[in-house]
């Protein structure tokens, strides 16, 4: 039965040989997005700055202008109005409005009012939000304390399990898919919440899963092939598990597809950043995490251990 | 390769096993309760984003409960160095302490001694923890004198008022009817309160919002509220603010509270007059009190204050002997209601903040679960069209592996009673992408092997034993990331980390254990002399 193979059996791509160019893609990748978030800045959430968010379902097709007029007379300052995936649904976002915890805490209950009076029975309140000065900063907080923690997590793991260089280069590709999906975020001026924060903890995981797949032939393949050059080891490395990259990379892209379209508008950001970190993270493992193991000479530390490890097939 | 009976029989038995714990989600609550006792009832908690309902996170003001104890504090000090004559000036709370200036700074250890016996000893907080006192008193030759409380009278006090907060706060919204609700105490100061397929947050919000502390005070009729307003008003009188439009804007009180809303036993609304009215009832030392006033005040103002603002200032017609009496202000029959919730269940100790609210109307919810499920299956079906085309049969064994894993996922949830939630499901479709990540592992190696020469029985065993290494080390450490995600995320995003979790762990078993049993069934049966890989 004839089946499609997504890669020829026995691939020799020279992927060490245009290390080069990916140095340079990836230094352009990570100044763009430095530049990005020190100009153009994230788009923060509430969750992250505070403030509130509703999603409403009008009777009738939405009418945007109107309703900003109408929440503009409020006085709360910053009020954006987001079309939510029908004609019918609106997502309203509003800063903080001054003037302590009491005028917060009202706040919703008189942006409601104000939209009843002006648009009549029927309006649906689907959702609301509001997230306080303290808490969002201490969300902020944990968010970066979940990032950094995992990060470490993976350095001491793979240190353990493999060797120093393992983990210096799993955590540099991982820093690299992290900013580059800021990059993203930044960008796009995609929302930036608590959702993006499990986005980019599942681009570190898929990355990392990536990434360790290719070690662990690496240091397999340092066994096995005491003599061989390391560019030339490295390469052969990457080859052999190749298929195996590509098909999981294709199945993940398919389960993220059917979420990107049917998911819903609020996890759409979310499908979209991690797309781009399926990319970012499969390119990452060949181009930072395994030219690493070259330039940290991974393979003078791991002679002495290979001997002794060295086991039967 | 050992008895393929008994591994038959893990294969069927853990498909049994993963299909009943998974049974009583499609059972109603009633269904459920009827079952025999030795069948597994636990159902999936969705989580509010899905079912709808309100996530508000209240803080008491610890300030608040601090700034209480040191206004209790100032009439202390007054009535301890009366007695000893000790002159001082500028009384009074300034900022987070009580201050004071003595006349003649020369009697400052004099006065000392008379503060110090204001100062208990605390309760040891455990074994060896030594002894600490309410108070940091210190004094300055220039006569000054600071009281502090201390760092864990001051613990002790903001804990106090969040427990019992917490019990005000389940008062209150049982008093409400609404079934199910969580309510559990976060960090120091804070409470957390979840109430599923609620409607109206603002109406719990609006019921919270309010400390609700009701006393009842002696109107000083005879001094002049310009006089008060001024300064210059006698000792032991306050001004307060009226509630009402109508009538006087600000009334003099005297301080001393006659009664106070814990002597309430009920409170009722009702009408009086066609008018709503808030009646309540006084406990038997409430009501012998209230007796006593009522007979010695005939024909003067008693006045009710709630939250710091005179509700109303009824005439004191004739002795009130039974006990009850009733609030009329102008209430609605909805504020009426809500007042007469509040008193019965009862005051809050410090006001509550609500930092953070997240409500979701039940219909989103449904959507989402709509949105979500269509995503699981899509996800599913084009995930298992890729495999079977790709791997043949082995794709088959990689897809019922698959589909055991989401099984099992769902089965981890309902038995542990984790909390599903819209990015959780993101985290079962992203599961379903991964899964079958494990099995290409393995496949990809006993291709590997086959062509490097092995036999298809030394290549599937090779191919395993190598892959396993590989799947393990890949695997947990994505446990790592979904570890720290669900120790530092909040809310929606722990249910992410919960299902990622559990895809990792089941996704080992079935890829691993699970899918070899599989392939060594199918080997048996058939005996290929190549594999059709």
């Amino acid at each position: 039965m004839w089946r499609p193979r997504l890669v020829p059996d026995g691939t020799r791509i020279p992927f060490f040989r245009y290390r080069w160019i990916a140095f340079v893609w990836s230094f352009v990748v990570l100044a763009l997005t430095a530049g990005l978030i020190a100009t153009v800045g994230l788009n923060l959430g509430i969750d992250f700055k505070g403030g509130i968010l509703l999603e409403v379902r009008t009777p009738g097709p939405a009418d945007l202008a109107g309703m900003r007029a109408t929440l503009g007379g409020l006085q709360f300052g910053d009020v954006a109005l987001q079309d939510a995936g029908s004609e019918r649904d609106v997502l309203i976002r509003v800063a903080l409005p001054e003037g302590g915890p009491d005028a917060q805490r009202q706040a919703i209950e008189r942006i409601k009012a104000a939209l009843d009076q002006a648009i009549g029975a029927g309006m649906e309140y689907r959702r609301a939000e509001f997230v306080g000065p303290r808490v969002s900063r201490e969300l902020f907080i944990g968010g970066i304390w979940a990032v950094v923690i995992s990060l470490l997590g993976v350095l001491v793991y793979l240190w353990f399990r493999f060797e120093w260089q393992y983990g210096i280069g799993a955590v540099a590709s991982l820093l690299h898919d992290v900013s580059a999906a800021v990059g993203l975020y930044a960008l796009a001026q995609i929302e930036f919440n608590l959702t993006s924060l499990a986005a980019l903890l599942t681009i570190v995981g898929y990355s990392l899963n990536d990434t360790v797949v290719i070690y662990d032939r690496v240091r397999e393949n340092l066994r096995k092939f005491k003599a061989m050059p390391i560019e030339e080891l490295l390469d052969r490395s990457i080859n052999e598990t190749l298929a195996r990259t590509l098909s999981t990379s294709l199945t993940t892209l398919l389960a993220l597809v059917a979420l990107f379209a049917i998911g819903g508008e609020v996890i759409r950001g979310f499908t979209i950043v991690m797309i781009w970190g399926l990319f970012v993270g499969t390119y990452s493992t060949i181009y930072i995490a395994t030219p690493v193991l070259y330039y940290l000479n991974i393979r003078r530390s791991a002679e002495p251990q290979a001997s002794a490890a060295t086991r039967p097939g | 390769m050992r008895q393929p009976s008994w591994k038959l029989a893990l294969v069927v038995g853990v498909w049994v096993f993963a299909i009943l714990a998974l049974l009583p989600n499609l059972l109603s609550r009633e269904a459920l309760d009827r079952l025999p006792g030795f069948l597994p009832r636990n159902q999936i908690v969705l989580g509010l984003d899905l079912q709808g309902g309100s996530h508000l996170l209240l803080e008491v003001e610890a300030k608040a409960v601090v700034r209480d104890r040191l206004e209790q504090l100032v009439s202390e000090v007054r009535a301890a160095l009366r007695p000893a004559q000790i002159g001082y000036r500028g009384l009074g709370v300034q900022g987070e302490a009580v201050v004071l200036t003595l006349t003649d700074p020369s009697r400052l250890d004099q006065a000392l001694g008379e503060l110090a016996k204001l100062n208990p000893l605390l309760p040891a907080a455990g074994f060896g923890a030594g002894t600490v006192r309410e108070l940091v008193i210190t004094g300055e030759g220039d006569g000054r004198i600071r009281l502090e409380l201390s760092e864990r009278a001051r613990e002790e006090r903001i804990g106090a008022a969040v427990s019992q907060s917490l019990e005000v706060v389940r008062r209150r919204i049982d008093e409400l009817g609404t079934r199910e609700a969580s309510i559990q105490r976060q960090g120091s100061d804070r409470i957390l309160v979840q109430v599923p397929g609620e409607r109206n947050p603002e109406a719990i919000k609006r019921l919270l919002g309010k400390t609700a502390r009701l006393t009842f005070h002696m109107v000083a009729m005879e001094v002049d509220p310009a006089e008060v307003r001024a300064g210059r008003g006698p000792a032991g009188v306050m001004l307060v603010e009226s509630a009402e439009r109508s009538g006087p804007r600000e009334w003099v009180l005297y301080r001393q509270v006659e009664l106070s809303g814990e002597s309430l036993v009920d409170a009722q609304a009702t009408f009086q007059n066609n008018e709503p009215v808030v009646s309540f009832r006084f406990d038997s030392q409430g009501a012998r009190k209230f007796a006593r006033i009522t007979q010695d005040n005939v024909g003067k103002l008693f006045a009710i204050v709630l939250d710091g603002k005179v509700i109303s200032a009824p005439r004191i017609r004739e002795p009130i002997l039974g006990g009850s009496g009733i609030i009329s202000g102008s209430f609605t029959t909805e504020s009426a209601n809500e007042l007469a919730v509040l008193l019965r269940a009862g005051a809050l100790p410090a006001p509550l903040t609500v930092i953070e609210e997240r409500s979701v109307g039940p219909d989103l919810g449904a959507d989402s679960i709509r949105a979500g499920t269509i995503a699981v299956i899509v996800a599913s079906l084009l995930v298992v069209s890729y495999m079977i085309l790709y791997y043949g049969i082995f794709g088959v064994f990689a897809n019922v592996a698959l589909v055991l894993n989401v099984v099992m996922i769902l089965d981890l949830m309902t038995l542990l009673g984790a909390t599903l939630t819209l990015p959780g499901i993101a985290g079962i479709v992203l599961t379903i992408g991964q899964a079958v990540d494990s099995n290409v592992l393995i496949y990809e190696r006993i291709r590997e092997e086959a062509r490097a020469g092995r036999t298809p029985l030394a290549a599937i065993d090779a191919g395993f034993g190598e892959a396993t290494r590989t799947i393990v080390d890949a695997n947990l450490t994505t446990l790592i990331a979904a570890a720290a995600l669900f120790q530092f995320g909040s809310g929606p995003v722990k249910g992410f980390a919960v299902t990622l979790a559990f895809g990792i762990l089941t996704n080992m078993f079935t890829a691993v254990t699970f899918t070899r049993v599989m392939v060594e069934l199918w080997y048996r049966r058939t005996r290929p002399a190549a594999i059709p890989l």
